[in-house]
């Protein structure tokens, strides 16, 4: 544990432990990705909804070995933790950042970086943002219209009538798309997985798992939006 | 070639600098930037002003002591060469410049375009040397070493110091610099022994220069005007992971 704070202590440290975090919470959002398409298969006999089973299996999944809903809430944890570390050694190290360049330049040319990489930080906040507005809506129900529980694909549906809700959702996982593009690229480097075959894929591999995730989250509110998917 | 200077003019490090605009006639296209600068400073000596401060050595890109953010970019438009190597052939009649210092915590301003690069050197000093008797040479080829790390240590220690990478950097980190160096000696058998330690002691010289950190931009290596790859950090940062879970700490000499 000492050795770890030790790590954490230096920028690079700082850096790693992002690297690391943000690693667990990309696992998480290709299982959810990948979750989520189940809204696309036909409903169960009993009025039921795969994307419902679904979420119940998420929830009982180790019982009667675990309390319902331990996995789920071990994950939990897990989560809230990567998204705590991330966001704390960001701040750090973006404060860190400000100090080292107190004065900034009359003219500056930038071409030189990517637009993900300009934007990881502006970003992040819109990704942190819309995940709590997110959990509020279809996790809690607080902002949904016509919220029931269990109910999940049914929920999804309704969530996603309103077009400006459809809307902003689209638009953060574009932002957390370009978030991951720049960070998929950048975890080889900070945590110095590198030679010459990865160096050689890990540009097109950030570009084309951004794209796919993209493409899969957009998937369900487009199809919403345009009667694919009904009640 | 008529010109638009605007160039930072600061008398100390303590006074609060500005840009102040000049007209400078008469540059020749085969002028080196630095020539051009020379031109500026006695047209403002003949009108009883003060010169321009700007550092510079070799004027042919090895030393690394010239440097400045030439219309936002360091060492100016032209990629792989420091200012001096920069020709007024890259600008246009009536052009407008805009010249300022590298800007950065670390390196504060002395005069005008020159800066104080010593965290350079007192990062080299927390780790940047292998500890070695120095009597005479052994045979050159008494330690084989394969061609390719012979050429990455070549590569890494092509850098001169010059510090465009901090004036590039949105974070104003040193880490390509701080990579460079020591990839140079890890990629040697001489640099094995104390790799781990050099990678934590200099990592920890460079935070508290108060350099940022990096977050991968790539600034550094396109104003690089030795063409130092970013994959260095990649190796240092892999080596001070290495140094920290193994319980490396951190020496002061």
């Amino acid at each position: 544990m000492r050795r770890v704070l030790t790590l954490y202590r230096s920028s690079v440290g700082k850096k790693i432990m992002m690297a690391i975090s943000g690693l667990i919470l990309f696992g998480f959002i290709v299982a959810h990705m990948v979750g989520n398409l189940k809204a696309f298969q036909s409903p169960n006999g009993d009025g039921t909804h795969p994307l419902d089973t679904y979420a119940e299996f998420l929830r009982e999944v180790g019982y009667p070995l675990v309390p319902e809903g331990g996995i789920l809430w071990a994950f939990r944890l897990v989560l809230l933790a990567a998204v705590g570390v991330h966001i704390i050694a960001a701040i750090q190290l973006w404060s860190g950042a400000r100090t080292a360049r107190p004065s900034r330049y009359r003219k500056e040319d930038s071409q030189v970086f990517s637009y993900a990489s300009r934007t990881m930080r502006w970003g992040g906040v819109i990704v942190a943002a819309f995940v709590v507005y997110h959990i509020l809506h279809f996790t809690t129900g607080h902002v949904h219209p016509d919220f029931e529980y269990g109910r999940v694909y049914d929920n999804l549906v309704v969530g996603f009538q309103n077009p400006l809700v459809a809307g902003f959702y689209i638009v953060a996982v574009g932002a957390l798309c370009l978030h991951l593009y720049h960070g998929l690229w950048s975890v080889f480097t900070t945590l110095g997985v590198q030679n010459r075959k990865i160096d050689r894929i890990r540009r097109p591999l950030a570009a084309g798992i951004s794209v796919v995730l993209f493409v899969g989250f957009v998937s369900v509110p487009l199809a919403v939006l345009t009667r694919i998917l009904t009640l | 070639m008529k010109l638009k200077l605007h160039i930072w003019r600061q008398a100390s490090p303590q006074a609060k600098g500005e840009f102040k605009a000049y007209d400078l006639d008469g540059v020749s296209p085969h002028m080196s930037f630095l020539d051009m600068l020379d031109l500026l400073n006695e047209q403002i000596l003949h009108e009883g002003g003060e010169p321009v401060a700007f550092e510079h050595d070799c004027r042919e890109g090895i030393c690394g002591t010239c440097g400045m953010v030439i219309n936002g970019i360091a060492h100016g438009p032209e990629k792989l060469i420091t200012a001096c190597q920069l020709h007024m052939r890259t600008f246009n009649d009536g052009d407008e410049i805009w010249i300022e210092p590298w800007r950065a915590a670390a390196f504060p301003v002395m005069k005008d375009l020159v800066v104080e690069r010593a965290a350079f050197d007192r990062i080299i000093q927390s780790g940047g040397y292998i500890s070695v008797r120095s009597g005479s040479a052994q045979d050159a080829n008494a330690i084989p070493i394969p061609k390719e790390d012979a050429d990455r240590a070549f590569d890494a220690a092509a850098c001169i110091g010059c510090g465009a990478c901090v004036a590039a950097c949105p974070n104003a980190s040193a880490m390509l610099f701080t990579a460079a160096k020591a990839a140079h000696l890890s990629y040697l058998p001489q640099g094995q022994t104390e790799r781990l330690q050099r990678a934590a002691n200099m990592v920890t010289a460079h935070d508290e220069e108060g350099f940022g950190n990096c977050t991968n931009h790539g600034a550094c290596q396109e104003v690089c005007p030795k063409g130092i790859s970013v994959d260095y950090i990649g190796r240092l940062n892999r080596d001070l992971l290495k140094a920290t879970l193994s319980g490396v700490e951190v020496s002061t000499r």
